[in-house]
């Protein structure tokens, strides 16, 4: 980074005069504009202080914290069960893999092995809820790059998954659905069947993305060699998930460290070399294909039998910590745990995703059009409940 | 009616009856053509701002179609009434003013981008022998048509400017931007026609192209390329999807209407679909044959007005559907494709056109 730079976290009023004022040439000015917290693209409220000259970005500074709401301080005051509900709120379009990742601390704490069907429906659970979350991803930016129909697309497949959650959970955002030591209830009748039903059916809709924004010239041209970055700085800034494989890096937690039953599962890890939009987009695209495939070995090889473990009514672990990882749509996704031998965790952390890609910004759209900020911003697939916790 | 448009019989009965009372009350003829060509405007005012409602309520539905749900289906049957009841509502709201905008330049705005966007209209010829043609037939109709409809982008730069807001500015920066580099390309698609018909008038160039669809422009191979850069930088002329950058929804919030609530939305809203409409109207005109029946002198006495309707609305048709399927580009990826593709395409093929004349 730029060697005295400015405060970045710093909002008061000095802080961006200094961004302000900087004399070019011919005694114009450069131009500062707020992207956000209130913008359509992006992502809630995230805010980028742009100073534009023309309409290139000269310099991008985010602020974050308008959704923060203590996630990590709650757990100090809620029971271990207690908490499993808030793990979904944070990254709210990735509510199973939080719960995955929250009670698989829980558990390595409690040193709890769960049955194999209980593993299997988490796995089912988790990967549907990676396509989900990939489809907002596409949604989303196909509506920032003014493909409207996409968007709707995007939703009208999430919604056969949300109805899915729905049938095994009674929800359809925010599931509290997975528990220490298992799942809330085995999947219900039809579950099966409905998911085997979407997994006939979700490839032949892939060629319609591929069709209608994949494969398209215009949006092509938007995403390709734009918002590139390389693997040094993508390692250096920690970016993990598509980010980081858009680099050329096969690094998946799925693969590298697996949790729960992934190593039973044959899947590939997509991965991209040129660390552009372009690249990420691709990688997410063929991350919904793998999905589609982990799923349907998971319903060909999934067993009979218990979905809970025997756990005690009260959680009081042992004195000790826990790091959990799981790999989220977003990248990799970590629970840390310390616990004092009390019914509540003595300190608890979420690495999250989108945190560590989001810095990347700052380097990313360094020089672009502004108009690009709005592919880095939905390439890079962000949500500020992550982000801020 | 042998030999006479349904539109000219209505208009010459009418003349003829206001004539005989007139005539009787003592008031000399000319008060009565002023007052002819008065509901003559009227009249065609009346068919844009419905038409424009109409296109409002298409656009929702064929959007709808094509994003596989129903679109409006809640105000009358299938929402038909959906248009009006928004309008209402946008009649009602509160007129919002940014408390540092330029109140002048901010009311004046979309009141020129409307009035530009009415002022097309009145040089489309409607039928073949209503008088006059057009509301206005003049010798210079396609000149002038040209001048009124880059009068538009005054108005969004004014808006854009008066809002005192950043990202108005910028898409006002934009519209001039995209307006002046692809009012060029559009300008030697337009001249290739002029050259074939030997006329600026919208009138003359219709009755060029009489006689069945074999004598349209677009049967012309060599106005192919005319076309086609006619309908591109038409569609961006109107600012619309891939080249809606002024006001691309997702990078500079609304652009130059950011600032702009109630009825001053409203005009701007209305005005784009005129200019929609305009464009459907004006290609039509230009490469479809205009009022002219596709049959030719086998034609069963469908009025011309309905024919070049058809072809309008099948022009917008084919824009709505663009529209909801293609991206955006960049607006450095426009101003390529504007300047590096569409100007020389433009400029082969007025010389092509040129050698087509010729050799004729």
């Amino acid at each position: 980074m730029d060697a005295g730079a400015t405060p970045r976290y710093d909002m008061t009023e000095a802080a961006l005069n200094e961004y302000e004022h900087i004399p070019t040439d011919e005694g114009a000015e450069e131009l500062l504009i707020n992207m956000g917290p209130q913008h359509p693209s992006t992502r809630g409220v995230l805010r980028l202080v742009l100073t534009l000259d023309g309409e290139r970005v000269q310099k991008c500074v985010p602020h974050i914290g308008y959704l923060h709401s203590s996630m990590e301080k709650i757990a100090e005051r809620k029971t271990y069960k207690q908490y499993v509900p808030y793990a979904d709120r944070f990254d709210y379009l990735n509510a199973m893999g939080n719960e995955l990742c929250y009670v698989t601390a829980v558990e390595e704490l409690l040193g709890i092995e769960v049955p194999p069907r209980g593993q299997f429906i988490r796995v089912i659970m988790a990967e549907m809820q990676r396509i989900a979350s990939h489809l907002i991803y596409m949604a989303a930016i196909g509506i920032d790059t003014g493909a409207t129909t996409v968007f709707l697309y995007g939703l009208r497949e999430r919604e056969l998954l949300l109805n899915l959650f729905e049938l095994a959970s009674g929800q359809r955002l925010l599931y509290h659905y997975l528990r220490i030591g298992g799942a809330r209830n085995d999947l219900p009748g039809g579950f099966v069947e409905g998911l085997a039903k979407f997994l006939d059916l979700f490839p032949s809709r892939m060629k319609e993305y591929d069709a209608i924004l994949t494969g398209n010239r215009i949006f092509r041209s938007r995403l390709e060699g734009v918002g590139a970055i390389s693997l040094e700085d993508a390692r250096s800034y920690a970016c993990t998930g598509p980010v980081l494989r858009a680099c050329g890096v096969p690094y998946d937690v799925r693969k590298v460290a697996p949790y729960s039953v992934y190593d039973q599962f044959e899947f590939d890890v997509p991965t991209q070399d040129k660390g552009d939009c372009m690249s990420r987009h691709l990688v997410r695209m063929a991350e919904m294909r793998q999905s589609v495939r982990i799923l349907r070995q998971a319903l060909e090889k999934l067993p009979e039998g218990e979905v809970n473990a025997k756990v005690p009514r009260i959680i009081k672990p042992p004195p000790g910590e826990a790091y959990a990882r799981v790999e989220s749509p977003r990248g990799e996704l970590a629970c840390w745990l310390i616990s004092d031998g009390g019914d509540k965790p003595y300190r608890m952390h979420w690495r999250a995703p989108s945190f560590y890609n989001l810095q990347a910004i700052e380097h990313i759209a360094r020089g672009i059009w502004v108009a690009d900020m709005v592919p880095v911003i939905a390439t890079l697939d962000i949500i500020l409940g992550d982000i801020d916790r | 009616m042998n030999g006479q448009s349904l539109l000219g019989y209505l208009a010459d009965s009418l003349r003829g009856w206001a004539l005989g009372f007139t005539g009787a009350w003592g008031i000399p003829p000319i008060v009565v053509g002023m007052v002819g060509w008065i509901v003559t405007c009227v009249a065609v005012l009346t068919l844009i701002l419905l038409s424009a409602l109409v296109g409002i309520y298409l656009e929702r539905k064929i959007a709808g179609y094509i994003q596989s749900r129903l679109g409006p289906m809640v105000v009358g049957p299938k929402g038909i009434f959906q248009t009006a009841m928004d309008a209402l509502k946008l009649l009602t709201k509160e007129d919002i003013v940014p408390v540092d905008a330029d109140r002048i330049l901010h009311t004046l705005g979309p009141v020129i981008f409307f009035m530009a966007g009415l002022m097309v209209f009145i040089v489309i010829p409607w039928d073949f022998d209503t008088i006059p043609a057009s509301a206005l037939d003049t010798n210079i109709g396609l000149l002038y048509l040209v001048a009124v409809s880059s009068l538009g982008v005054i108005g969004l730069v004014m808006a854009g400017w008066g809002s005192n807001n950043k990202w108005s500015l910028l898409g006002a920066l934009r519209s001039a931007a995209q307006s002046i580099s692809y009012e060029i390309p559009m300008l030697l698609s337009i001249l290739c026609v002029v050259m074939c018909a030997g006329s600026m008038s919208l009138a003359e160039i219709s009755r060029a192209q009489a006689g069945g669809v074999g004598h349209w422009y677009i049967a012309q191979w060599y106005l192919w390329v005319p076309a086609i850069i006619y309908l591109v930088t038409a569609t961006a002329e109107v600012n619309r999807t891939p080249f809606d950058l002024p006001d691309a929804e997702s990078e500079l919030v609304a652009g130059y209407h950011t600032e702009y609530s109630g009825m001053k939305f409203a005009l701007f809203f209305l005005a784009e679909y005129m200019n929609v409409l305009a464009v459907g109207l004006v290609g039509a005109t230009l490469f479809l044959g205009g009022y002219n029946s596709p049959l030719g002198p086998a034609d069963p006495g469908i009025p011309g007005v309905i024919w070049l309707l058809i072809k309008a609305w099948a022009i917008i048709c084919f824009l709505m559907w663009v529209r909801w399927t293609l991206p955006r580009l960049r607006i450095d990826q426009l101003m390529a494709f504007g300047w590096k593709l569409l100007i020389p395409a433009g400029f082969v093929s007025i010389f092509v056109t040129a050698g087509m004349i010729l050799v004729r």
